[in-house]
């Protein structure tokens, strides 16, 4: 059993508190610079035999009022895209389009919705919400109208994953300083160091921000046959068919009397 | 309980993986068919990429003809000679197959010709099995007790490279084994398939050779083509997964067992029926699955 939970409540609060009082003692000069402070309850997940799935939660304080939004971004891949239309009555893939860079990974989380918190401007600067990642196309050939079409279709199919999530999650304030925020990973998350980020905004002006990395690997006996298979893929192949033919003898052996 | 696949890189309930195994092991047992032609698309059902189900099921398959071919080989069902003639044209067919798998997932249509694959190889077979097993079902009830001709003479007797297969009791020409096992070389690394539903019915009708050796002679041609897809296809794409191959054949060998039981207790000519009516509700799917509207058209694809 490798699935994190989150850290236990009690725990929880003594470190909220620990952080708060952190943000209360910072001399009052440098208060913007430091107006944020946040962490992970862990900044690895490990991905072996029983995975079905994590949660991360994110815990910190501010000083003073104002909105947080909590973004978690996976490793940026580029990405093909392919399009079906009916060829002969079948439907086949006809075109394609190839995206440089695109988050394997998207969830953000909100004190309140995002409209709310700040303008469009600020919204689409910080790629705030699925609306706003941006997403580069190698070249366009098309019309600014197709290329949306694609994006969109980009978004949905990863969104069908479970590696976007539509929905803007909540960070929750525990008083006025101290807030929360979970995060769900599925089973199929991506491998790869993962860029948390926390921005705090005031009057829909990011005031402060601060980035914490998430590495998502594989441990144990999966990790070393996924690098194996990789590294020595000879080896592997060869390997694979000796344990098939051992299998099939063992087989027969067994059953050979019934 | 969930298993994370490693290559595949999901995570895939044990049961499942093993009731499919069963399944489809049962029904190769019932048959006597290998039963990849409907664990491959049973695995992309299950959303396995078709590439590491493809990859995996040659492995597979590796095991389940391993075992078959041992009962074959006792009873002296075996024609080594036509195996390795038709090995020499499945090594080559299958080296290609692999060569033309990469491409095509490279450029986006592995899974159009997966389909398509399946479509007219399951289509075709299935109806001609159906077709066959009516007709004899017909004739048993109205002229009982003829025989048929061992096989007929036609153009392919008039080939070059004559060769003598004892055990087959036949002189013929090696360029139509080569041949045969090349084609199926091919289909065996693009649909994940031992070939065995082509292979079979090749060594039939076009080889002529006798229904008892055909069985033994081609799941051992199968264990050699396999094992080079699985190879190649572990080599070349990373997409052999050894965990999923390993729950799929727990699964398989156990369901064949009872399978091959069930089976004795059939008729012959009812059991190719069933499995003609099988064959073709496969390949019915694949091929409505084709013409319907997807749910989306936009689909990710492999990036190179």
């Amino acid at each position: 059993m490798t699935r994190r939970r989150p850290v236990g409540l009690p725990v929880t609060a003594a470190a909220l508190l620990g952080l708060a009082t952190a943000g209360l003692l910072v001399p009052a000069g440098s208060a913007r610079a430091n107006s944020l402070v946040a962490d992970l309850s862990s900044h690895r997940v490990a991905i072996t035999t029983g995975f079905v799935g994590t949660k991360v939660l994110l815990f910190g304080a501010t000083e003073g009022a104002g909105d947080v939004v909590v973004i978690v971004r996976g490793p940026d891949r580029p990405v093909v895209v392919h399009r079906k239309s009916r060829v002969l009555g079948v439907w086949a893939n006809t075109a394609k389009v190839t995206f440089d860079r695109v988050p394997s990974f998207y969830a953000i989380a909100s004190s309140r919705p995002l409209a709310e918190v700040a303008p469009v401007t600020v919204l689409a600067r910080h790629q705030m919400g699925l609306d706003n990642l941006r997403l580069e196309l190698t070249w366009i050939k098309a019309s600014p109208n197709v290329a949306r079409q694609w994006r969109a279709g980009l978004i949905r199919n990863q969104g069908a994953l479970g590696l976007y999530q539509a929905s803007v999650g909540r960070v929750l304030f525990l008083g006025n300083r101290l807030f929360r925020a979970e995060f769900e990973l599925p089973a199929n998350v991506p491998t790869g160091t993962y860029q948390v980020e926390v921005v705090l905004l005031q009057d829909g002006h990011v005031v402060d921000a601060q980035t914490t990395p998430l590495t998502v690997e594989k441990a144990g006996l999966e990790a070393e046959v996924y690098d194996f298979a990789y590294q020595y893929s000879a080896i592997y192949g060869l390997i694979a068919i000796l344990v098939a033919l051992m299998a099939g003898w063992a087989a027969h052996m067994a059953f050979r009397k019934a | 309980m969930q298993i994370y696949l490693p290559i595949a890189e999901m995570s895939v309930n044990v049961f499942l993986l093993l009731g499919m195994g069963a399944g489809v092991g049962f029904l190769s047992g019932l048959f006597g068919v290998g039963g990849g032609f409907l664990m491959t698309p049973l695995l992309i059902f299950i959303g396995i990429p078709p590439a590491v189900a493809v990859g995996t099921e040659a492995n597979q398959i590796v095991a389940a003809s391993v075992s078959g071919v041992l009962a074959h080989w006792r009873r002296g069902n075996v024609d080594f000679k036509m195996g390795l003639v038709l090995l020499l044209g499945g090594l080559a067919g299958s080296t290609l197959g692999v060569m033309l798998f990469s491409f095509l997932r490279g450029v986006g249509q592995i899974d159009l010709v997966i389909s398509l694959c399946y479509v007219i190889f399951l289509g075709t077979i299935g109806a001609l099995m159906l077709y066959e097993s009516a007709r004899t079902m017909r004739r048993r009830k109205t002229a009982p007790g003829q025989r048929r001709k061992l096989h007929q003479h036609n153009w392919v007797h008039g080939l070059p490279l004559k060769m003598r297969f004892r055990r087959s009791k036949l002189y013929i020409s090696a360029l139509m084994p080569l041949g045969i096992g090349f084609l199926v070389g091919v289909l065996a690394a693009i649909m994940g398939v031992g070939g065995g539903f082509v292979m079979v019915p090749a060594m039939i009708y076009l080889l002529g050779m006798p229904t008892a050796v055909v069985i033994g002679t081609s799941l051992f041609q199968i264990i050699f083509v396999t094992a080079n897809v699985t190879f190649l296809q572990a080599y070349a794409n990373q997409t052999v997964d050894v965990f999923l191959a390993l729950m799929l054949l727990i699964g398989a060998v156990i369901g064949a067992q009872f399978g091959a039981r069930a089976g004795a207790k059939l008729h012959g000519e009812e059991l190719r029926g069933l499995l003609a009516l099988m064959v073709l509700a496969v390949c019915g799917k694949l091929f409505f699955d084709l013409l319907v509207t997807p749910s989306d058209v936009y689909s990710i694809g492999v990036a190179r």
